[in-house]
């Protein structure tokens, strides 16, 4: 065990897969000489080898490209994708191959790549350094989704997505990169160092894809949140005293409907938060998925806490991140109705 | 004040529109044997003239002549023509099966069947081809069994691809020919990927491309071409330059300003321009290309230029656009009389030889259709419906299962 923060759960993630296995290689802008520009993939070169880690030319739809010949040859390539901003030139790439390679091939060949990409805002990123594009992968059918929200899981899930034999699309939240932001922005940060799950095993461990796990039990009202979202509504049960059960789901997909549905059947209410714009995001799909499995359950109309259907704006950053009092408000009215 | 011009928006349009005489006076044509043929290991900066030649082997009295004769005993050359051949009649017999409705779509390669056919030849079996939907040839020449074909043509009970694939998107890889993709340019990565890795596993395996002439437009091009150059991948980067891509001529593409195997001299890669309707020319430069890759002197550019004979597809109707006497017109000719010509003329085959040829591929062919229209074509045949659930992932999750379940299979 050793104390880390997500980088250095990522870090260790991809350095212990870089280890074991030496199919894995891991390419991206900036990535290898440099140690990424977050640090991700910092001393991986210097210790692995120049042909294990290294640095491509700026080209997203090149990178994911590549990488599916390379899953296709039979090796396991991790790519970084700078920002998940930046992922759009290889949609073609991870909509119109790596998801279907398995299935149109019958088999033959399939592209078991992991593509990691930093997401989300809370950070004045702007609109092309702050934006979730989870919901567009979710639709796609043949890739996988993966969002942590704590160091333990990060490494846990990745190293689950680097041995999957299906391309996966890994969503890292920056901005709890270093602490567990939970949206109040006026308060110091807390390192991860003062979060239990900053404990993260030094060696090889894994988390299975697909499975939710419970950040906080309770019974008033179901909240359904992954990546920063799970600490903002951690902050939201904090500020209000609602004793709300706090579903991190940590997939998108495949998603654990499971714990999902029992939850919410057990609490009869549901608050869904992301930081994705509303209109199509993902709480659409969770919120028609809980009124088909616990229609006769619910107390209450699903609630949904998400970014405005805006691009991501600068100046005001803080009206449009979901915080906790939106999520307190949104599971007031879940409880009073 | 100066006196400038008014601007004025170019836009390419062909030497020939339908009605008009066939003018092929635009594409630069050498004698046989007049291009020089580097060493395979020159340095990038000794082959900037390359692109702007055309690299031709066979003359029009059909002899092979010049510094790229690739020197192909008679029994490679009976093979290549074999390929060729069935290609050729299988394409036929499987057009007049779509015009029968026996199945919803198929695309031609006439007069493109050198290319994949040489190159299939001329590399190794282990090497991976990812193909443009055009290259039927390359598998054929590999022994791939026809019935096979005939089966992803009507998705039927038998069809490899479980009747998942539009016809004609084959995938075989145990001949070393990649998924086929509706989506153009895309696998030409692929390729450049594959390479890298066979690279890094210190490997010899090499892995070749195609696109079309219309495809290299693509941002997939460009992104295939800087990776190629930048990492030295051992892959051969092809264009079938077949002159046209569905109704756009190949000057829509770029075509007109440059050759496209000048693409190569930006990326510091070598480029060759090769007669693609001249079988020897075509494996010529393979073997080049590849002698190249295998010796981590990286990647080659290749166009092959040729001419798409028949319509893009069975969807389209190449008479709209251009003029209907194009394909005979075409200076470079047809690759199976050429070769056919050839092997005439150094004493190796007959007119007779090649009737009794092309009356046995036709009975081969005639058998594998009738095999596979046996299990069924479209619609009267087709693989189990659990299968569309199948291989989405490598393991389905509980929403496919449900969805089977609610299909009922």
């Amino acid at each position: 065990m050793a104390t880390m923060n997500m980088i250095q759960a990522i870090n260790s993630a991809l350095d212990v897969m870089l280890g074991c296995d030496p199919d894995v290689l891991i390419f991206g802008e900036d990535v290898g000489y440099f140690g990424g520009v977050f640090r991700a993939t910092d001393g991986l070169m210097a210790k692995h080898g120049l042909t294990r880690c290294f640095d491509t030319p700026i080209s997203e739809g090149g990178i994911v490209g590549t990488a599916i010949g390379m899953g296709a040859y039979g090796l396991r390539p991790v790519v970084e994708i700078q920002f998940a901003d930046y992922i759009l030139p290889a949609y073609d790439q991870l909509v119109s191959e790596a998801a279907r390679l398995r299935y149109r091939s019958a088999g033959q060949f399939w592209a078991p790549i992991t593509v990691r990409s930093p997401y989300g805002g809370g950070i004045f990123g702007g609109q092309t350094h702050s934006s979730s594009p989870e919901a567009i992968f979710a639709h796609v059918s043949g890739l996988k989704t993966v969002i942590p929200s704590t160091p333990y899981d990060a490494k846990g899930l990745l190293i689950a997505a680097i041995e999957d034999d299906d391309p996966v699309i890994f969503l890292e939240p920056k901005r709890i990169y270093n602490g567990p932001f939970d949206g109040r922005h006026g308060q110091p940060v807390q390192p991860w160092s003062a979060h239990a799950a900053s404990e993260v095993p030094t060696d090889y461990f894994k988390i299975p894809l697909g499975k939710a796990a419970i950040a906080r039990e309770g019974v008033a009202v179901t909240v359904l949140a992954y990546g920063t979202m799970v600490h903002v509504a951690l902050a939201a049960v904090e500020d209000s005293g609602i004793d709300a059960e706090i579903v991190d789901l940590r997939s998108i997909v495949p998603l654990d409907i499971e714990t999902i549905v029992a939850s919410v059947r057990k609490t009869r209410r549901c608050v869904i938060v992301h930081e994705a714009s509303r209109f199509g995001g993902f709480g659409g799909e969770l919120s028609s998925l809980l009124q088909e499995r616990c229609f006769y359950h619910l107390e209450a109309p699903i609630e949904r806490v998400a970014g405005w259907d805006t691009p991501y704006p600068h100046a005001f950053e803080w009206d449009y991140f979901p915080g906790a009092s939106r999520v307190v408000t949104a599971m007031q009215r879940a409880i009073e109705s | 004040m100066l006196n400038r011009s008014q601007l004025n928006l170019h836009v390419p349009v062909p030497q020939a529109r339908p009605g008009d005489q066939p003018d092929f006076s635009g594409v630069v044509i050498t004698e046989a044997g007049a291009a020089r043929r580097p060493n395979a290991f020159a340095t990038e900066t000794e082959l900037r003239d390359m692109p702007y030649g055309l690299i031709r082997v066979l003359g029009s009295d059909g002899r092979a002549v010049g510094p790229w004769n690739p020197q192909i005993d008679a029994a490679g050359l009976l093979r290549g023509l074999r390929a060729m051949v069935l290609t050729r009649i299988f394409d036929d017999r499987m057009l007049r099966a779509h015009r029968q409705g026996k199945t919803s779509f198929f695309m031609k390669s006439t007069g493109e069947e050198a290319i994949g056919a040489a190159s299939s030849m001329a590399l190794d079996r282990d090497d991976m081809c990812f193909p443009t939907y055009r290259m039927l040839s390359y598998l054929v020449a590999r022994d791939y069994p026809l019935v096979n074909l005939v089966n992803q043509i009507y998705s039927n009970a038998a069809d490899p691809l479980k009747g998942r694939q539009l016809p004609i998107m084959y995938s075989a890889r145990d001949y070393g020919f990649y998924s086929i993709s509706g989506n153009l340019g895309t696998q030409f990565g692929h390729a450049v990927g594959w390479a890298m890795a066979s690279a890094y596993k210190h490997d010899n395996k090499i892995a070749i491309g195609y696109v079309g002439d219309g495809a290299t437009a693509e941002g997939d091009f460009h992104s295939a071409m800087t990776f190629a150059a930048v990492y030295h991948a051992p892959v051969i980067l092809c264009v079938t330059n077949n002159q046209w891509a569905i109704s756009t001529f190949q000057g829509i593409a770029g075509g007109n300003e440059t050759t496209f195997a000048a693409r190569a001299v930006g990326y510091g890669l070598p480029g060759l321009r090769v007669d693609g309707n001249d079988f020897l020319a075509v494996y010529a430069a393979i073997e080049w290309a590849a002698e190249r890759a295998r010796n981590n002197l990286g990647a080659t550019l290749i166009e092959f230029v040729t001419y798409r004979v028949a319509g893009h597809s069975t969807s389209d109707d190449p008479n709209k656009y251009r003029p209907a006497a194009e394909a005979t017109e075409w200076p470079l000719g047809d690759p199976i009389k050429r070769l056919k010509e050839h092997l005439i003329a150094i004493g190796e085959w007959s007119e007779t030889q090649h009737a009794e040829l092309e009356a046995e591929l036709k009975d081969l062919i005639r058998l594998a259709t009738k095999e596979g229209e046996a299990i069924g074509t479209l619609g009267q045949s087709k693989p189990s419906t659990r299968e569309m659930f199948e291989d989405v992932y490598k393991e389905p999750d509980w929403r496919l299962i449900e969805q089977r379940q609610e299909l009922g299979v």
